[in-house]
C-alpha cells in the first residue's frame, strides 16, 4: 500500500459510500413518482400539434397519477418505427409501450401483453368496432393490443368539387353533403360511374390520381377496390382463391381505368397523388384529409373545392380504405399495471375527440359512436370538407383493409409486397392476360404461406 | 547468504517489467495496439452482426425453431428472389464497370491538366462522392419524379416525349445504375489519379524513347503500374455497390414489378416490413459467397503482382 496513500480501509469505505450514493437516484425517482416509471414510443403525428396535443393529455395523465413519463415520437418515415419494433423485440427491452402500426399486433403475438380487460371494458362503453382491427389485433381470441385513435386512418375519395361536377358529371356535395343523408347520385356511386368520371377528367387534362406503386397508398384503394369486385386473392383459411371471374373482373376494370390515369403511376409513391392534387393537376385521389390540409397552406384555391366522400361500391359493396395503429404493451415492460391504464384512458371518448380536434381531423378512433365529433363537421374550408372521412352509417360502407380475410401472416406479405399493383402492372404494362397475371400471382402467394 | 538470496530473488521481480518493456518496445505490439480500436469496431459492427444474421437464418418465420438451410433451399424455388439476384448483379457489375471507366478517363485527363487547376476540377468533380447518397439520392429523384421530372421538362422543350424514369421497368433500371455511376465514379477518379501520379516519368520517357505510341504507354507502362489499384478498387466498389440500399429505396422502393430490387431493399422488404426477419437475413446473406469468391481471386492476383514486383 506504499505508496498510495490510501489505506485499504479507506477505499474499502470509499467503494461502499458510491454503491448506496449510486442508488440514490432510483430511490429519489420512487419517492417522487410512487406510479413508477412508464416509457412510451408513440407514432410521430404528420400534423405538428398531434405531439402537441398527445404530449399534453399523457403529461397531465402522468402527473395525475404520479406516474414518470418518458415520450418518444417515432416517426413512420423510412420504416423506423418498424425498425424500432424489430430492435425491440429482439433486446426484449425498450419502451413499456409502443404504436404498432397496421400488421405488427401479429407478428409480435408472442411478445405483447393481453389487453381483453381493456377492451372488454371499453366495448361495453363506447359499443361496436369496426372487424377490422378486429382482425389485426385479435389473435386466437385474445387482444394484443388497443386500436389507437392516433395515427389511424381512413383513406376516402378525396375530390375537386369543381372539376368533378364540370368534367366528371358528379355533384360530389349533393351526393354526400356534410350531414347524415346521402343525395342525388350516392346510390349510383359506383366503379363504372368512377371510370365515366376518370375518363371525363382525363379528357379534360385532370386526371385521377391513382398510384399502382409499391406504397400502402396504392395497397390501400387497390385492395378495396378488388373486395368491392369480390375479388378475393386468398381466404381465411389461408387457401389461394385468384383463379375466379371475380379476380379477373377487377383486373379487366383496372386495365380500363389505367387508360384514363397519368401512366406513370406505376412509380407513384405516397407523395405523388398528394402533390397531383395540390398542384390542381388532378381532380381526385384516395387520401386522408392530409392532402386537403397541406393544400389549405400551400394552395388554398384548391383546399376550397375540395370534398370528401366514400368509396365507390361495387357487386359486393362498398368498402373505404383503412389503416388502423395499435398500442401495444411489451410482455417484457416493467409496468405494465400503469401501462394499461395509459392506454385505456387514451382510448376514452374525451381523449380521443381532443386528439381529433388537434389533428384536424386525421385521426379515426375504431368505435363508430366516435364518428360523430365536432370536428369534422366545422373542418374547412370549404366548411363540411371532412364530415364524410370517418365512415358513417348512411354510406353504407365497410372500413376495409387491403388483403383481407387472409390470414394476417400471408396477408402483412402480399400487403407489402404490392401483389395487386403488380397484377395490375403486369396486365397493363406488360399486356399479359388476367389469367397468366393470376397464375404469378398464385405463384407468389404460395411463397407466402411458409410457416 | 541474504545477498545470495537477494540475487536469487531479484530476476522474477525485474523481469516481468523488462518484459513487458520489451513486449511494448516491439513493433507487432503497437500495431496491436493502434489497430485494436478498429478491431474491436469490426468486431462489434461486422464480425458480430454476421454471425448473428448467420444464426438467424437458419430460424423459421417465427424465430421459434431451428430449421437449418430451409430458408435458403425455399428462396432458391422463389421466382422474385431469382430477379433479385439478376437484379443486383446486373445493377452492381455494369455500374462498376462504368464506374472504373469514367473514373480512369477522368483520372487521366486531370492528371493531364497544369497542377493550378488540376485542384479545382479535382474538388469540383469530388462533390457527388463527398455529398450523403441519401441527399443526392433524394435530388435525383426530383429529377426524375414521375410528374414533375427537370428532365423530362427539358426533353419536352426540345419536343422529345417525356420518359418514364422511374415507372418502367428498363428505364428504372437505367435510373438506378445512373445514379450510382455517378455517385461512385469520384472514388474510382480519385484513386487512379493517385496511382497515376506514383507512376515513375522515367518509364515514359523511357518508352518514348523506344518510340512507344501514347496508346503503347498506356498499355504497357500505365495500366501494369496500376492493375493492383485498379483490382483492389474494383473489389471495393463492387462490395459497397452489391450491398447499396438507400439509392434503390428512395427512387423505386424496388419497383416496377420488383425489377430493381437488389439484395439489401429486398430483406428489407422481407425482413423488415413484412415480418419475416430470418428470411430477410438469408437474402442478405446470399451475396456474401459470390463476394467471397470475388475477392479471394482479386485479393490473390494483387499478392502475386505484389511479391512479382518485390
Amino acid at each position: 500500500m506504499e505508496g498510495n496513500g490510501y489505506p485499504r480501509r479507506t477505499v474499502l469505505r470509499a467503494a461502499a459510500l458510491g454503491a448506496a450514493a449510486s442508488t440514490l437516484p432510483l430511490v429519489n425517482v420512487h419517492g417522487q413518482s410512487s406510479g413508477g416509471r412508464l416509457a412510451l414510443g408513440l407514432w410521430d403525428h404528420w400534423v405538428p400539434a398531434g405531439n402537441d396535443a398527445m404530449r399534453k393529455i399523457v403529461t397531465e395523465w402522468g402527473q395525475k397519477n404520479r406516474v414518470e413519463i418518458q415520450l418518444d415520437f417515432i416517426t413512420s418515415v423510412g420504416n423506423k418505427n418498424l425498425l424500432t419494433i424489430a430492435a425491440e423485440s429482439q433486446a426484449r427491452q425498450g419502451h413499456d409501450m409502443l404504436s404498432f402500426p397496421t400488421w405488427e399486433v401479429h407478428a409480435k403475438q408472442d411478445l405483447l401483453e393481453p389487453v381483453d380487460d381493456i377492451m372488454g371494458r371499453l366495448s361495453q362503453k363506447y359499443g361496436a368496432l369496426n372487424p377490422i382491427v378486429e382482425y389485426l389485433a385479435k389473435v386466437e381470441g385474445k387482444w394484443r393490443a388497443v386500436p389507437a385513435i392516433s395515427g389511424s386512418q381512413n383513406k376516402p375519395a378525396l375530390g375537386r368539387i369543381d372539376l368533378l361536377k364540370q368534367h366528371g358529371g358528379l355533384d360530389i356535395q349533393a351526393m354526400y353533403p356534410a350531414n347524415t343523408t346521402t343525395g342525388t347520385g350516392a346510390k349510383e356511386w359506383t366503379w363504372d360511374a368512377f371510370l365515366k368520371a376518370a375518363e371525363g377528367c382525363h379528357k379534360a387534362g385532370f386526371p385521377f390520381g391513382l398510384a399502382v406503386g409499391q406504397f400502402t397508398d396504392a395497397t390501400d384503394w387497390i385492395g378495396s377496390m378488388f373486395r368491392s369486385f369480390g375479388a378475393e386473392l386468398v381466404n381465411s383459411k389461408g387457401d389461394i382463391t385468384a383463379k375466379t371471374d371475380n379476380v379477373r373482373a377487377a383486373l379487366e376494370y383496372a386495365k380500363k381505368l389505367c387508360a384514363f390515369i397519368p401512366s406513370d403511376v406505376f412509380s407513384w409513391d405516397d407523395a405523388s397523388n398528394n402533390r397531383a392534387l395540390i398542384s390542381g393537376k388532378s381532380a381526385l385521389i384516395f387520401n386522408p384529409p392530409s392532402a386537403w390540409a397541406v393544400a389549405k397552406r400551400d394552395a388554398p384555391q384548391v383546399a376550397e373545392h375540395c370534398w370528401t366522400f366514400p368509396s365507390p361500391a361495387g357487386s359486393a359493396g362498398r368498402f373505404t380504405p383503412y389503416l388502423p395503429y395499435f398500442w401495444g404493451i411489451w410482455s417484457f415492460s416493467r409496468n405494465k399495471g400503469a401501462a394499461k391504464a395509459l392506454v385505456e384512458y387514451l382510448s376514452e371518448r374525451e381523449q380521443a375527440e381532443a386528439m381529433v380536434a388537434a389533428s384536424n381531423g386525421y385521426d379515426i378512433p375504431p368505435f363508430t359512436s366516435m364518428t360523430d365529433f365536432k370536428t369534422w363537421e366545422t373542418e374547412g374550408p370549404p366548411t363540411g370538407v371532412v364530415y364524410n372521412y370517418p365512415v358513417k352509417p348512411h354510406h353504407q360502407a365497410q372500413q376495409f383493409i387491403a388483403c383481407y380475410p387472409a390470414p394476417p401472416e400471408i396477408a402483412v406479405q402480399m400487403y407489402n409486397q404490392g401483389i395487386q399493383a403488380k397484377m395490375i402492372a403486369r396486365v397493363v404494362q406488360n399486356n399479359e392476360t388476367p389469367d397468366r397475371a393470376i397464375a404469378w400471382a398464385e405463384r407468389e402467394m404460395e411463397g407466402f404461406k411458409r410457416g | 547468504m541474504s545477498q545470495g538470496t537477494l540475487i536469487a530473488s531479484a530476476p522474477p521481480a525485474v523481469a516481468p517489467r523488462g518484459g513487458l518493456r520489451r513486449l511494448a518496445r516491439r513493433n507487432s505490439t503497437i500495431a496491436f495496439l493502434l489497430t485494436l480500436p478498429l478491431i474491436l469496431l469490426i468486431l462489434g459492427l461486422v464480425v458480430y452482426p454476421f454471425l448473428y444474421a448467420l444464426y438467424l437464418s437458419t430460424l423459421n418465420k417465427r424465430m421459434t425453431r431451428f430449421i437449418g438451410l430451409e430458408n435458403f433451399t425455399f428462396l432458391f424455388t422463389r421466382e422474385t428472389f431469382w430477379n433479385v439476384v439478376f437484379q443486383s448483379v446486373l445493377f452492381a457489375v455494369s455500374a462498376v464497370v462504368l464506374k472504373a471507366l469514367i473514373g480512369f478517363i477522368l483520372a487521366h485527363v486531370l492528371h493531364a491538366l497544369p497542377s493550378k487547376g488540376q485542384r479545382k476540377w479535382r474538388g469540383m468533380l469530388l462533390v457527388p462522392w463527398v455529398v450523403p447518397p441519401a441527399i443526392s439520392t433524394l435530388a435525383w429523384w426530383w429529377l426524375f419524379d414521375p410528374s414533375y421530372s427537370a428532365f423530362n421538362w427539358a426533353l419536352m422543350g426540345i419536343g422529345v416525349d417525356p420518359v418514364p424514369w422511374l415507372g418502367q421497368s428498363g428505364w428504372a433500371r437505367f435510373s438506378v445504375i445512373l445514379v450510382n455511376v455517378w455517385y461512385g465514379s469520384p472514388f474510382f477518379m480519385i484513386m487512379y489519379l493517385a496511382a497515376l501520379k506514383s507512376v515513375p516519368d522515367q518509364l515514359y520517357e523511357a518508352a518514348a524513347i523506344d518510340g512507344a505510341t501514347g496508346w503503347q504507354k498506356l498499355r504497357h507502362v500505365t495500366f501494369p503500374m496500376m492493375r493492383n489499384i485498379i483490382s483492389i478498387t474494383v473489389l471495393f466498389s463492387l462490395i459497397v455497390t452489391f450491398a447499396n440500399f438507400d439509392i434503390v429505396r428512395i427512387l423505386t422502393n424496388g419497383g416496377p414489378q420488383d425489377t430493381t430490387h437488389v439484395f439489401a431493399t429486398y430483406a428489407f422488404q422481407v425482413g423488415i416490413q413484412s415480418g419475416d426477419i430470418p428470411l430477410g437475413a438469408s437474402v442478405s446473406l446470399f451475396m456474401f459467397p459470390l463476394l467471397a469468391v470475388f475477392a479471394i481471386f482479386t485479393l490473390r492476383g494483387v499478392n502475386k503482382r505484389s511479391k512479382e514486383m518485390a
